[in-house]
């Protein structure tokens, strides 16, 4: 892996995606650099979700091309010829992809703790001590250090989502994929979540946020993609598209959420 | 002290102001006659059952002298240990068979799909018998590292561990197969978005959750094996059944003998039910907010602390 900066974190070149006879996705541009925060908003139906599981390969695409990181997703290109990754090598292509989604989706037979410490021990192999240690730091991180032993069930929807966070970042991943993170949210536990994802950003992090938290988009976010049945609509800085929208549908879609 | 309210307080309170609150309401509970009707009718019913059986031509000193006969406990010792392994055998053999049938490989879910088509096809007594006379297609075995005649591998033992155990694996595959289409296909996504391979995601995520639900029906089919496993004498296996059988044979208390073997078939799945309460509340974890006592817990709270007056909306008045 090279040291320095000559490929954007994610690029996307005209990625198609079809579910059956539905074409989702119908060529999708993007780049989105390290460090950089890209929220992507649109109205629901639009892509935005499947376009994010495509970046790990949760779901496969059917044109186009698509580089984390310099690397092809799911595929290896010898020549002209584009080959199948196996199973494991997308598995190690993930371990640097951390993934937070609507429904949370912690293992709910497992305590914060656990969940947190399951990847680093059973995918990268660490000690139980070391990694039990550094599932402390990171639920401190998200202020939850006092519920190292607690069961999911017993957790509010923002705690979970935070440890949702914890057990992604707890793989040290250079790219973190949001999908829809505060949407299954109670309206007063959103601002917990939204601020730890602050934090992260602030620290550097690369994000891409799929989300309806405009404010979010708007304070934290380098980049702004507007997306619409399957296109990108529009995008660039998030003050620019929100205060001065040059698209017919972006100005529609905004008119209805702001 | 009844509620007229005290009007030279300002309407509505505020909150948390509340420091004594109202008087528990105290109500008689509603009565339920019928209940008493039937469960004296029950009862009734009962006593003259059991009367008939004590005033019946059974020898009630025998079926207690045999009880805890030689022969009989080791019947039922091996009734046990052939359940064990057989439900082992089944429980292993079919969560891989559940795995493998809902596996992308064609071959895998093909392979599976067969075996259960057949064993679940075919009566159990017939495979028994047919594993007892493997030597027909057989003659001897060569494992390589271990070559014999058939006869002498296929002991009644083996045939009837053989014959339960595979039967038993096709029933147990569809339990398993339900239970992991149980768990939440997110759990999955989580789990490969982690970089989690697939058999590490089965192991570790989908197994543990789907646990919940293939126990209940495994411990049914535990029990329904305690009793199938009956048919064994076929093979010649001195299991439980088959030893009452004889020994009641030889001194004509055969009835008494079958008596004998009730009592044991009811205590061996009696003993089974309390297993299967503590093995249910082990996978149960995570998923309530508590769990609920178990009864030895009830019962050491309920010896340690006075019984108090219940309040409404609580479990016991």
């Amino acid at each position: 892996m090279s040291g320095g900066r000559e490929h954007p974190m994610v690029l996307a070149e005209r990625v198609h995606k079809a579910f059956g006879p539905v074409e989702v996705l119908r060529g999708i541009d993007l780049k989105v650099e390290a460090g950089e925060v890209s929220c992507v908003v649109g109205p629901s139906g639009s892509g935005k979700s499947t376009f994010l599981r495509c970046i790990n390969h949760l779901e496969k695409i059917n044109a186009g091309r698509l580089w984390v990181d310099g690397g092809l997703v799911g595929y290896r290109q010898k020549g002209d010829r584009l080959y199948e990754m196996k199973e494991r090598e997308v598995a190690e292509q993930r371990r640097d992809i951390g993934m937070v989604f609507q429904r949370f989706n912690l293992f709910p037979h497992m305590t914060a703790a656990e969940n947190v410490m399951e990847a680093p021990v059973q995918v990268k192999g660490i000690g139980k001590a070391a990694a039990r240690e550094r599932a402390e730091q990171l639920l401190r991180r998200v202020g939850l250090a006092d519920r190292m032993e607690t069961y999911p069930a017993q957790l509010s929807g923002g705690q979970q989502q935070r440890v949702a966070i914890a057990r992604a970042l707890a793989m040290d991943p250079k790219l973190m994929l949001f999908d829809e993170p505060t949407s299954a949210l109670d309206p007063e536990l959103v601002g917990e979540v939204l601020d730890v994802m602050r934090g992260l950003a602030a620290d550097g992090m690369t994000m891409i946020v799929v989300t309806h938290e405009m404010g979010f988009a708007r304070e934290v976010g380098d980049s702004l993609v507007f997306m619409d049945d399957g296109v990108v609509v529009e995008s660039g800085r998030p003050r620019d598209v929100l205060n001065d929208p040059q698209h017919a549908r972006t100005r529609a879609f905004l008119s209805k959420v702001l | 002290m009844t509620g007229v309210p005290d009007l030279s307080k300002e309407p509505g309170r505020e909150p948390g102001d509340d420091q004594i609150p109202p008087e528990s309401i105290v109500a008689i509970p509603v009565r339920h006659y019928g209940r008493w009707v039937s469960a004296v009718a029950v009862c009734a019913l009962l006593a003259w059952l059991a009367w008939s059986f004590v005033n019946s031509d059974i020898h009630w000193d025998v079926v207690g002298e045999y009880l805890t006969y030689d022969r009989i406990t080791e019947g039922a010792a091996k009734t046990l240990w052939i359940t064990v392994l057989s439900m082992a055998i089944g429980l292993v053999l079919g969560l891989l068979l559940a795995v493998m049938r809902l596996s992308d490989n064609a071959v895998l879910s093909n392979v599976a799909w067969g075996y259960i088509w057949f064993f679940r096809g075919t009566p159990v007594l017939v495979q028994l018998v047919l594993w007892y006379n493997l030597s027909f297609i057989f003659d001897t075995m060569n494992f390589g590292f271990y070559k014999d005649e058939t006869n002498d591998i296929i002991t009644p033992f083996v045939a009837a561990l053989l014959g339960l155990g595979l039967n038993e694996a096709a029933y147990m595959a569809e339990i398993a197969r339900a239970g992991i289409l149980s768990v939440d296909p997110g759990q999955t996504e989580a789990a490969h978005a982690l970089g989690m391979n697939g058999a590490k995601t089965t192991r570790r995520i989908v197994l543990p959750q789907a646990m919940r639900v293939i126990i209940p029906p495994s411990g049914n089919e535990f029990i329904n094996m305690l009793k199938t496993s009956s048919l064994v004498s076929v093979v010649h296996y001195e299991e439980l059944f088959w030893a009452a059988d004889i020994v009641g044979s030889r001194n004509t208390r055969v009835m008494e003998l079958f008596v004998v073997a009730t009592v044991w078939y009811l205590l061996l799945t009696t003993v089974f039910s309390v297993g299967q309460y503590y093995l249910e509340r082990h996978y149960a974890k995570g998923s309530g907010r508590t769990q609920p006592p178990t009864p030895l817990q009830r019962l050491r709270a309920q010896l340690t602390s006075f019984r108090t007056k219940s309040q409404v909306g609580g479990t016991t008045v």
